[in-house]
C-alpha cells in the first residue's frame, strides 16, 4: 500500500513536471516571422523581433545551457567568468563557516540560557530585539568594522543562523523532563556529565530542529548577501548574469539554489532522525 | 535500636498560599525505619505521601526538621537511596542495558565498561529481562519498563529503595507478577524499602509495617500497623489467613472514616510516639495463627 502510494505520487510528480515544461515550452515558442524586413536589418534585430521569439528562454535552451555547465562546472576565466561549480563552492563555504560559527556560539549559550532562569531572563530582551533584525541590515556595519567583504558575508550568515538555534536550544534544554533530571540527581551525576548524558540527548531533537531552520535561513540569506558584496558566489552569479541579460543562466542559478537548499535541509533532517528517540 | 537505618525527625512541608498565608501539608512528622524492613505508607491523595518520599530521596527539602539516614543527616539525593519512579523515568534514548549501565557507571565511575555491563547484566537477569538488553524503552510494555526501573535502582546496591506507587500504572495481572518479583527480591537481598501505595492489598502483601496517614492538609501519621502475617506468604492464599481480614478491615476502616476524623478525636496525639498496632483479629479470628509452610 505504501509503495503503491509512493509510486502514484511520483507518477503525479512526473506528470506535473511534464505539464510545467510543456507550458513553458509553448509559452516561449516563436510565433513565426512577425513582419517582413530587410535581411540585413533582421540580422541586427535578432530572433526576438524577426521570428516573434520570446526573450524568455525555453526549456530546451535552459537544458542545453545546463549541459554546458555540467560539462565544465569549474572553469575560471577571470573575475566575471567562473564556472557555476566554483561559484557554488564559494557560497557553500561561506554558509558553512558562518553556520558552524553560529553552532559553536548558539549551543553553549542556549544551554546556559536553558539551564539558568537568571540568564534566561537577563538575555531575553537582547534576543527579542536582535532576532527580528534583517541580517542584511548588519551588512554596512559589518563592512565598516570588518573591512573585508568576504568575512562580512560570513558574519551576516553567522548572525542570521544564530537566533533559531539559540532559541531552540534554550527551549529544548529548559524543557527536559523533570523526571530525567531527577534520575540524574538521585544517581549523583555531576553537572558536566548531566549536561552531556541527560540534557543533550533529551534536547537534541529540538536543537536539531533549530539547526534545520537556521541552515534554511542561511541559504536564503547568502544569495542576497553575495549580491551585495559581489565578487564570487552564487548570489553574485545571479546578479552578474542579470547584468549580462543572460536569463538562461539566471534560471539555472535559481534551480541550483533550490537544489542545494534542498540537499542542506535533507542533511539536517537526516541528523534529526538520528537523534530523535521514540517514547 | 542498633538496626535503625532511617529516621524522619519532626519534618514539615509548607507551601505559600495565596494571600500571604502558608498551607501546611504536614508538620512534626516522626518516623523510623529499620534495616531490611519493608515500610508501606498509605493515605488519601493530598496527604503528602509523595512529598515525604521526595524528602527522603533528597529531591525535596523539608521546611522544618531533618532526615537521618545511617546516623547522618541527608543534604540531598544520594546513591545510597535509589528511587523507583511511578512513571518509570527511563531514558528513552538508551537501551535497557544502557539505562541500567548508566546507573552502575554513576556509582562506580572507574569501572571498565565490561565490568559495568557485567554488573548491570546481573540485575537485568534478576528482574527477568534477560534477552531484552538491547531493546529501547519504547519497545517494552509498561511492566517491563518498571522492571528496568527496579533493575536500575537495585544495580547501585543502595542502602534503601524508595518506591512511589511503582505499580499504579500497570494492569492488574502485571501488577501482581511484579509484586511477586519485588517481594522475592526484597526478601533475598534484605533490601530496606519504603513504598507509597494506594492499594491496601499491595501493602498487606509486601510490607512489614504499614504507615497510615490522615488526610491533608495538616496530615499526621495516625498509626503504624505491624503486619501480623507470616514472612512466608503467597499472594494467592493471602486472603485465607485468619489475620488477613482483621488487618485489611482495620486499614479500610481507617481510610474510610478515621483518616478524616482521627485528628479531631485524638486530642492527646503525640507525633513522637505514634501508636503501633498489631491486629490480632480478636472479634473474628478464633483459629490459632496457622504457620503457613
Amino acid at each position: 500500500m505504501l509503495s503503491s502510494l509512493t509510486l502514484r505520487a511520483s507518477l503525479v510528480s512526473v506528470a506535473l513536471l511534464g505539464a510545467i515544461l510543456g507550458l513553458w515550452h509553448v509559452a516561449t515558442m516563436g510565433s513565426g516571422p512577425a513582419v517582413k524586413m530587410d535581411p540585413e536589418y533582421a540580422k541586427l534585430m535578432g530572433a526576438t523581433a524577426t521570428q516573434g521569439k520570446s526573450a524568455m528562454p525555453g526549456p530546451a535552451d535552459v537544458g542545453a545551457k545546463i549541459w554546458q555547465h555540467l560539462k565544465d562546472p569549474f572553469y575560471d576565466r577571470g573575475t566575471n567568468d567562473k564556472g557555476i561549480g566554483i561559484q557554488l563552492a564559494y557560497s557553500i563555504a561561506r554558509v558553512a563557516f558562518g553556520y558552524l560559527l553560529a553552532v559553536a556560539v548558539a549551543i553553549p549559550v542556549g544551554f546556559l540560557i536553558g539551564m539558568s532562569p537568571l540568564m534566561s531572563r537577563a538575555l531575553d530582551p537582547f534576543i527579542q530585539v536582535m532576532k527580528p533584525i534583517s541580517p542584511l541590515a548588519w551588512m554596512p556595519l559589518a563592512l565598516y568594522t570588518i573591512k573585508d567583504s568576504g568575512i562580512s558575508a560570513i558574519f551576516v550568515i553567522f548572525i542570521c543562523s544564530l537566533w533559531p538555534m539559540l532559541i531552540n536550544t534554550a527551549f529544548g534544554v529548559a524543557g527536559v523532563r523533570k523526571e530525567w533530571l531527577n534520575v540524574a540527581r538521585t544517581l549523583e551525576v555531576g553537572t558536566l556529565r548531566r549536561a552531556f548524558t541527560i540534557i543533550l540527548p533529551a534536547a537534541a531533537p529540538t536543537i536539531v530542529t533549530g539547526m534545520r531552520i537556521s541552515i534554511g535561513i542561511a541559504w536564503l540569506v547568502i544569495v542576497a548577501a553575495e549580491m551585495l558584496v559581489g565578487g564570487t558566489g552564487i548570489g553574485y552569479f545571479v546578479w552578474n548574469e542579470w547584468n549580462n541579460l543572460s536569463i538562461t543562466n539566471v534560471i539555472i542559478a535559481i534551480l541550483v539554489i533550490g537544489l542545494v537548499g534542498m540537499v542542506l535541509d535533507q542533511l539536517l533532517a537526516r541528523v534529526g532522525r538520528l537523534v530523535t528517540f521514540p517514547e | 535500636m542498633s538496626d535503625k537505618l532511617v529516621s524522619l525527625e519532626g519534618i514539615a512541608k509548607r507551601y505559600p498560599a495565596p494571600g500571604g498565608a502558608t498551607t501546611t501539608i504536614f508538620e512534626n512528622l516522626w518516623l523510623t525505619m529499620n534495616r531490611g524492613e519493608f515500610t508501606c505508607i498509605i493515605g488519601h491523595s493530598g496527604c503528602g505521601k509523595t512529598t515525604v518520599l521526595n524528602i527522603l530521596a533528597g529531591l525535596d527539602n523539608p521546611s522544618e526538621g531533618a532526615v537521618i539516614v545511617d546516623n547522618r543527616e541527608i543534604t540531598g539525593p544520594s546513591l545510597d537511596r535509589a528511587v523507583i519512579f511511578q512513571s518509570h523515568a527511563l531514558l528513552p534514548w538508551r537501551t535497557v542495558m544502557g539505562n541500567v549501565a548508566y546507573a552502575v557507571s554513576s556509582k562506580w565511575r572507574k569501572w571498565s565498561s565490561a565490568r559495568t555491563r557485567e554488573h548491570a547484566q546481573k540485575f537485568i537477569d534478576l528482574v527477568g529481562l534477560t534477552g531484552s538488553e538491547h531493546k529501547r524503552p519504547s519497545e517494552l510494555s509498561g511492566g517491563m519498563k518498571q522492571r528496568v526501573g527496579i533493575a536500575r535502582a537495585l544495580s547501585i546496591e543502595p542502602k534503601m529503595m524508595l518506591m512511589d506507587e511503582p505499580f499504579s500504572a500497570l494492569d492488574a495481572l502485571t501488577r501482581g507478577t511484579l509484586q511477586d518479583e519485588v517481594r522475592r527480591i526484597c526478601l533475598t537481598t534484605g533490601q530496606t524499602t519504603f513504598m507509597i501505595s494506594h492499594d491496601v492489598d499491595e501493602g498487606i502483601y509486601l510490607a512489614d509495617k504499614i504507615v497510615l496517614m490522615t488526610n491533608g492538609p495538616g496530615a499526621v501519621v495516625a498509626e503504624i500497623v505491624e503486619n501480623p502475617l507470616p514472612k512466608e506468604r503467597a499472594r494467592i492464599d493471602l486472603h485465607r489467613h485468619p489475620l488477613y481480614y482483621p488487618l485489611r478491615n482495620h486499614i479500610i476502616d481507617f481510610l474510610v472514616t478515621r483518616s478524616r476524623t482521627f485528628v479531631g478525636v485524638t486530642p492527646d496525639y503525640d507525633p513522637r510516639k505514634v501508636v503501633v498496632i498489631r491486629p490480632r483479629g480478636e472479634p473474628v479470628a478464633v483459629a490459632p495463627i496457622a504457620n503457613a509452610s
